[in-house]
């Protein structure tokens, strides 16, 4: 008599299933159900109530969503750029060091440790506009005599996060860049040279193409943890001054927590995450394409 | 001039020019650091100080005196916080590396149906944005009476790491060849004692450097902590940062040496891993 035998995948397997059904997939299923419902959390009753699509309708129509919305992605969008390009800038002057590559590489890494909201914190307190390290500096250099409102104003505000999220993650591009610059190999690069190529073509058409993949990692690692600007801009505006710098997440969490409306928040939430999973699958698949266009195994 | 002249004044001034960009980068990179580690060392006066003081005066390690006797500064609890974060962070860490463990042999060493789409449902898994995660999970746990406890905290944390934990351990796991589970299966080692003794010493190092970046994932959480945890029965450390933003003031000296607090053990750990962290997230990416 044969019992079937579960299969050694399928047990070695079941722990994660189970503890990611039991803490993700379950609680998003209920989260799902609730988004059809006008819960609150003050009125434990009304997640019985089923109204539909309306809360989705709701946000639809909400001018206020959109924004933040908009804000969320344009943010997203300079930020991960400016990281790129700044990353790879940053790759590449310690590739090119001579000496002490160990411990620019180690330093390369600090921002990387810090807790997102740390970061907040920290730039918050330089950002200050009365004993910041910011203003304080502008102002012995002479380049200002007042105390520029950088977290009070909207728009400076604004930048204020984009460089506390910028010093945070650029070290994850520059990282993988680095990684990739070290394990291509030399005689491409020198062929080049030799066939007479400036070394912006090199840079261009050698070893960018080699490069590419490593910085799509990069992008996928990052594109996974986006979300955690939610920390950085909690701690330095919460959304303020006067929703100037609301984004996406703290909209969540205020209509959820401060608000009570669950049932919208969740709504919301969905938004959140289709958001997260498009920019996931989108940096998996040009990974996949940067992988095939050159083909190599390393 | 001649052409070798010109050719080295080029060479010279290209090579100035990259020792500078370098010390401008690591400067902007350690400065905000810096800043946070020399203000807590500094009285409030001189932090408030207008026009600024650039160049401490007195220093003193007062702020983590008074942080770590008893009640702390402003009624701080750290010690708890500290206690909390602690258990939290390495408790969930050991169980999402075992799970991490099992699941990453399983996609390094097995072919089965629906591979890739199991590790890109993993993967989705842990793209959920914290905060709206903690929606329904403070629901569910509200309801079960875990909120505010280790046990509830624990359990979030360890599905947030075991994505990334597999990843990892998987890429490591590729690295070790094949064949020499082989080789001791056919001296006579049954599986499990050729993974034991031979393919698990060999991926130790990457088993590692993935418990560390799973414990500073949740030594430095926010978005769920902060739902999750009300009172010092389970606060953490990034929780407990907004214990000195008061409605109006902020106590800046004491908020900078919780800060050095939290980062110490973070940049410790990193430091020690940082060239095993890379070589795993790679070679799971480049080859999966």
């Amino acid at each position: 008599m044969k019992l079937a035998r579960p299969s050694a995948p399928f047990l070695l397997l079941l722990p994660a299933v189970v503890v990611l059904a039991a803490v993700v997939v379950v609680p998003l299923l209920l989260s799902l159900w609730s988004s059809f419902t006008p819960f609150r959390m003050t009125k434990p009753d009304t997640i019985w109530t089923f109204v539909g699509l309306r809360n989705y309708a709701n946000l639809v129509a909400d001018w206020n969503f959109w924004i933040a919305f908009g804000r969320t992605v344009v943010l997203l969008t300079i930020a991960l750029n400016l990281e790129m390009v700044l990353g790879l800038g940053l790759a590449l002057l310690v590739e090119k060091a001579t000496r002490g590559q160990r411990i620019l590489r180690t330093i390369m890494m600090f921002p990387m440790m810090f807790s997102p909201i740390l970061v907040g914190f920290q730039f918050k307190f330089m950002f200050n506009d009365n004993i910041g390290l910011v203003n304080n500096a502008l102002q012995a250099l002479g380049l200002t005599d007042q105390a520029i409102p950088w977290l009070v104003d909207g728009t400076l505000a604004l930048i204020a996060i984009l460089t506390a999220e910028i010093w945070a993650s650029t070290a994850v591009f520059a990282i993988f860049i680095l990684a990739g610059l070290m394990a291509m190999p030399r005689e491409p690069v020198e062929a080049a040279k030799v066939d007479g190529c400036t070394p912006w073509q090199t840079f261009r058409y050698v070893v960018w193409p080699f490069v590419m993949p490593f910085a799509f990692i990069a992008m996928t690692i990052r594109s996974l943890d986006i979300a955690r600007a939610y920390d950085i801009v909690k701690i330095m505006t919460d959304g303020g001054p006067a929703k100037r710098t609301e984004i996406l997440w703290t909209l969540v969490a205020r209509t959820g927590y401060a608000d009570g409306r669950m049932g919208l928040a969740n709504a919301m939430a969905y938004f959140a995450i289709f958001l997260s999973i498009i920019f996931t699958v989108y940096f998996f698949r040009k990974l996949a394409a940067a992988r095939s266009a050159v083909g190599a195994e390393w | 001039m001649d052409e070798n002249a010109a050719h080295r004044l080029k060479r010279g001034l290209l090579k100035t020019g990259h020792l500078v960009g370098l010390f401008l980068a690591m400067a902007i990179i350690c400065l905000p650091g810096l800043w946070i580690v020399l203000s807590s060392l500094r009285p409030t006066v001189e932090i408030m100080a207008k026009p600024p003081i650039w160049i401490p005066q007195q220093i003193s390690f007062d702020a983590y005196v008074a942080m770590f006797s008893g009640i702390g500064q402003g009624g701080v609890p750290v010690i708890e916080y500290f206690r909390n974060s602690i258990i939290i962070a390495v408790t969930s860490t050991v169980i999402a590396l075992a799970v991490g463990m099992a699941g990453g042999y399983a996609f390094a060493r097995y072919r089965f149906r629906g591979k890739s789409g199991i590790f890109l449902g993993f993967m989705l898994t842990r793209t959920v944005p914290g905060i709206a995660l903690s929606l329904p999970l403070f629901f569910v746990y509200a309801r079960l009476g875990i909120i505010d406890t280790h046990f509830g905290m624990i359990l979030a944390y360890v599905a947030l790491n075991v994505p990334f934990t597999v990843w990892l351990i998987d890429g490591f796991f590729r690295q070790v060849p094949k064949d020499l589970a082989e080789a001791a299966q056919i001296d006579g080692c049954t599986r499990w004692q050729a993974f034991w003794q031979v393919e698990f010493p060999l991926a130790r190092p990457g088993i590692a450097s993935a418990g560390i970046f799973a414990f500073l994932t949740s030594w430095n959480e926010f978005a769920l902590a902060s739902q999750l945890t009300r009172s010092t029965a389970s606060k953490t450390l990034p929780v407990g940062l907004l214990d000195y933003t008061a409605e109006f003031t902020i106590d800046w000296r004491g908020m900078c040496a919780l800060a050095v607090i939290m980062i110490v053990p973070a940049l410790t750990l990193t430091f020690i891993v940082q060239k095993h962290l890379v070589s795993g997230l790679t070679s799971g990416a480049v080859k999966g």
